[in-house]
């Protein structure tokens, strides 16, 4: 059976991973500390499909998500990789 | 109400109160059951001793010398003559005896088994302070301990020990008295307390068991003087009593040696004032009653439950400055205003500082008294209260006024009453919504009712069948400001749940403007002037003029409350569902409402463009020209809707609904012939023969056919009836244009009720395999499932009359569902976000900083602003730009 990509279903928004040199330009343009930004767990179907690509996520990585808006166009996200896993 | 905090909670700790602490922490050993001597002065070593507080004015508190509102007042003791269980813990205390052993007093574990736990209940106390998982370990362990028989340690034998409730334990049919009992925990060894939970430092068995009764202080349990000068102690004194009386018997039976029948009636006498003091609703011992036969008021209902301490006193703070009555209508006024019953208003207060510039006018104002009117006998604010700047306060009376006048200088504060003009907030529970408290200008009105303009009432979600609301007064520079600028009802037209207006017209003004408008009527001048007089206008409607005679048009008079520059065109709600032409309308231009620089030239005027929820005018005029504008619109048009109604007429009643026999005939025959359907289709399907649809069941297939053929002949007698009610019937007139009702329930009365259903299938439940005993086992024909053929005009027959209540009553289940589940649901959202803020850079954030949202919304669009959701509607700017006048 083929494996299901999620991030291919209409209905998940882009998921991307922020670079690490690019980290610091984001959080200066947001003015927030990254501690402060909200988090996205390791198990995150999400993650574990950009895993898929990336190779493992460490905790504290930025994830930029663009989510489709009606007003706007899209709207972009910010959340951070966890170092443990929510249940 | 400055600064920071001052003391922050570390850690609170549950103790037991050990005699020793009691007789330590006690002012006074009380003796005597007395309260006061015959000159009404306290007893000393009685109940109301002087050491324990004072609450009569002119005595000091022999403890602290503080007078009446200094002393905090002191507990006293008193020495029980036998010792008594302690209701409240009755639980702890039997699962100590029957934990350890009755004769060595160790727990009944063997010493392996002590170790281990012991090891295990130090470890959990260490890691968690929980005492839910602490709680679970100590009921392991002494369970554990409870199900031996034989001690390990000293090899007694154990019998059963019985709690015959509330406080006596048996063992083998014989009373263990509480004597014994305190013996037996006395002998429980310190370092096996933790095996229960107990931490040994601050708590010891025994002190479950007292031996001393701590008194509160006088504070606590008050007495008051009746009117007659009669005394009326506090029901915890009138308890204390009996314990100390009770108490003293028993001591003197016992020392004089009576028998042992009579001293054991006395103690359980005892233990049941010791009992009801504690809590007087224990099961399975009858309350303690006052003289009067009422159920005495103990220490523990006065902190339980919806009228206890908790959520009573301290969650359910009350305010000053408020008043609240039953609501009524009142089309005069603005929807800004709200009507004040003077004698609310003279109670109500504004307080005015006084300083350089006001002064003259405050000395007036309090010159005139508490109950100042004008020449003509109309109410004038008067003043109540004058404040000075040491905070004293003096009461104004009309004797007092003009001296008191004098009396006031710069840096004093007047308590002056409502005036005209003042704004104040109105509020309607349950508050769901912000709308649901909005700011009101006062209007000084006779009678004893709150009333406000009909607009209002759906934002409040009020009606008059006997509502009330709240009024509150703002006492502070800084909330009128607000409630001016943001909360006023002008500035609350636009929900901020879906961008549109949530006050516009309801009822009567859309009656009243549908009928203004539809077809723009000819209005004999006279007729059209006594209309208008109920407006304030600078113009008059064009005058046409025929046969001589002079007319003003319908639409003309609607346009004069429209805001000049005004362009605007949409459907009405009367042509929503016409394609090219709209059968109600003459004209084919009149499916459109169209307005031209303010004027309206087509259409008809309905829900669709002044009702609440969905008004496009209101709407527009909001977005176009403010808040004022759209309030002005609201006003005028209720005071026109009233002026066009009030000399119309404008009545329904059952004629309303009278159709030809030869319609009702056919109506009955469609509904037989629906009959006959369904009763073929349960023929086919007794038969086998009934196909079932794509992915349903032949039973499932059976249903929704028969759903559809009764539908079917509902809508179709529906269609019947209306083709005898046109457009000149009242209630057709309400359900065309929203104002109220709808199509359906005109056909429901007209023409038929219909299939009633549960869940959206037929009436399937009640008797084994049928609705009532009329019908056999498994009949599925129409009228065995609640297929109701008559109308309401007709009457229902006793059967459909029993199917329909089936169905209404759903609805009523529903609602009550819906509302508990709803508001419960509400509530914990808005416990989640009640602490959320949004930054300046439009950021939603926690109180920590943390984000939850980048952007408001994800797009930073405020909903109230937004045209429902969307950013801009692109086409309605392109017509007004069209038809902008230079």
């Amino acid at each position: 059976m083929a494996k299901l990509n999620v991030l291919q279903h209409e209905l998940v928004p882009a998921h991307h991973v922020v670079k690490k040199e690019e980290e610091d330009k984001v959080l200066k343009e947001l003015g927030i500390a990254k501690d402060l930004l909200p988090r996205i767990s390791r198990s995150d179907p999400a993650i574990k499909a950009l895993e898929e690509i990336h190779g493992p996520l460490e905790g504290g990585t930025i994830i930029k998500i663009s989510r489709k808006s009606p007003t706007m166009g899209y709207s972009v996200y910010y959340r951070v990789v966890t170092s443990e896993v929510f249940k | 109400m400055t600064g920071g905090i001052s003391k922050r909670i570390y850690r609170i700790q549950f103790a037991l109160l050990s005699p020793e602490e009691i007789r330590k922490m006690s002012q006074v050993k009380v003796i005597t059951a007395d309260t006061y001597d015959d000159d009404g002065y306290p007893i000393e070593r009685g109940l109301m001793d002087l050491h324990m507080g004072v609450i009569e004015p002119g005595l000091k508190c022999a403890t602290c010398g503080g007078k009446v509102d200094e002393c905090p007042g002191h507990f006293g003791h008193i020495e029980l003559a036998m010792p008594v269980v302690h209701v409240g813990f009755i639980k702890e205390i039997k699962t100590l005896l029957d934990a350890t052993c009755k004769s060595c007093g160790r727990i009944k574990l063997t010493e392996d088994e002590i170790r281990s736990y012991r090891e295990r209940m130090e470890n959990i106390s260490l890691s968690t302070s929980d005492p839910e998982v602490i709680g679970l370990m100590s009921k392991r362990i002494t369970e554990e301990a409870s199900s031996r028989s034989v001690c390990p340690h000293c090899g007694t034998q154990h019998s059963k020990l019985i709690l015959d409730k509330p406080t006596t334990f048996r063992e083998e049919g014989i009373k263990v008295t509480p004597k014994e009992i305190r013996e037996r925990m006395e002998r429980i060894r310190d370092d096996e307390l933790l095996f229960f939970g107990l931490n040994k430092e601050v708590a010891r068995p025994e002190w479950m068991i007292l031996t001393v009764l701590p008194v509160p202080p006088i504070n606590l349990r008050p007495s008051i003087t009746l009117e007659t000068g009669e005394r009326s102690e506090d029901d915890l004194t009138h308890k204390l009593v009996d314990i100390i009386r009770i108490s003293q018997r028993l001591r003197e039976s016992r020392d004089n040696g009576s028998p042992q029948l009579i001293i054991e009636d006395l103690w359980d006498l005892l233990q049941f004032h010791v009992t009801t003091y504690f809590d007087n609703q224990t099961a399975g011992i009858p309350p303690a009653r006052h003289r009067s036969g009422r159920a005495l008021k103990t220490l523990v209902q006065r902190l339980k439950g919806k009228e206890g301490r908790f959520r009573s006193n301290l969650s359910g703070k009350r305010v000053n400055f408020s008043a609240r009555t039953v609501i009524s209508p009142e089309p005069f006024l603005s929807v800004n205003e709200v009507g004040v019953p003077e004698k609310a208003a003279r109670e109500l207060t504004v307080p005015v500082s006084v300083n350089t510039f006001n002064v003259e006018q405050v000395r007036e104002l309090v010159a005139r008294g508490p109950e100042a009117r004008d020449e003509s006998d109309r109410y004038l604010a008067g003043v109540n209260y004058i404040i000075r700047p040491d905070g004293r306060r003096i009461k104004v009376t009309t004797q007092n006024a003009e001296e008191n006048s004098k009396r006031v200088e710069p840096g004093w504060t007047v308590e002056r009453q409502l005036t005209e003009g003042d704004i104040v907030l109105f509020n309607r529970q349950p508050s769901l919504h912000r709308m649901s408290m909005m700011g009101h200008t006062v209007r000084i009105l006779d009678s004893q009712t709150f009333r406000f303009n009909l607009a209002v009432c759906t934002p409040y979600n009020a009606d008059f069948d006997g509502d009330e609301m709240n009024l509150h007064i703002i006492q502070k520079e800084e909330a009128r400001a607000e409630a001016r600028i943001i909360m006023k009802v002008q500035e609350q037209i636009m929900s901020p749940r879906f961008g549109g207006p949530i006050i516009g017209g309801i009822h009567d003004h859309i009656t009243a403007m549908f009928l203004l408008t539809h077809g723009n009527p000819m209005i004999p001048e006279n007729v059209g002037v006594h209309m208008l007089s109920y407006l304030d206008l600078d113009e008059m409607p064009p005058v046409e003029v025929h046969d001589g005679k002079r007319y003003y048009r319908g639409r003309d008079i609607f346009s004069l409350i429209l805001p000049k520059g005004l362009n605007l065109r949409f459907s009405s709600k009367l042509c929503a569902s016409a394609r090219e032409k709209c059968e109600y309308e003459d004209d084919p231009e009149d499916k459109y409402v169209t307005i031209i620089n303010g004027r309206m030239v087509h259409g008809t005027i309905d829900e669709a463009a002044i009702g609440s929820f969905s008004g496009v005018i209101i709407d527009r005029i909001f977005r176009k020209y403010g808040p004022e504008a759209t309030a002005k619109f609201i006003d005028s048009m209720t005071r026109l809707g009233v002026g066009f109604l009030s000399i119309r007429g404008f009545s329904t009643g059952i004629s309303d609904y009278d159709i030809p026999e030869s319609a009702i005939a056919r109506i009955e025959e469609i509904s037989n012939d629906a009959i006959e359907r369904t009763e073929k289709l349960v023929e086919t399907y007794r038969k086998g023969e009934l196909m079932p649809s794509p992915g349903r069941s032949v039973e499932d297939t059976l249903e929704i056919e028969v759903l559809s053929t009764t539908g079917m002949v509902r809508d179709e007698s529906g269609k019947i009836a209306s083709n005898f009610l046109g457009l000149n019937n009242p209630s057709v007139i309400m359900a065309r244009s929203g104002a109220r009702a709808k199509m359906l329930n005109i056909s429901e009365v007209a023409g038929m009720v219909g299939q009633q259903s549960v869940r959206g299938g037929r009436l399937n439940r009640g008797y084994y395999g049928r609705t009532l005993p009329h019908f056999k086992q498994g009949d599925l024909g129409a009228t065995a499932r609640g297929f109701v053929k008559s109308s309401y005009m007709s009457g229902l027959n006793p059967l459909e009359y029993f199917m329909h209540s089936i169905g209404g009553r759903e609805g009523l289940v529903d609602i009550a569902v819906r509302t508990s589940r709803s508001g419960y649901m509400q509530r914990r959202l808005i416990n989640a976000f009640e602490d959320l803020k949004v930054n300046e850079s439009l950021r939603v954030e926690d109180t920590v900083g943390a984000v939850i949202q980048f952007k408001y919304g994800e797009d930073g669009v405020d909903p109230t602003k937004s045209d429902k959701g969307k950013t801009i509607d692109v086409d309605y700017h392109a017509y007004d730009i069209e038809h902008e006048v230079a």
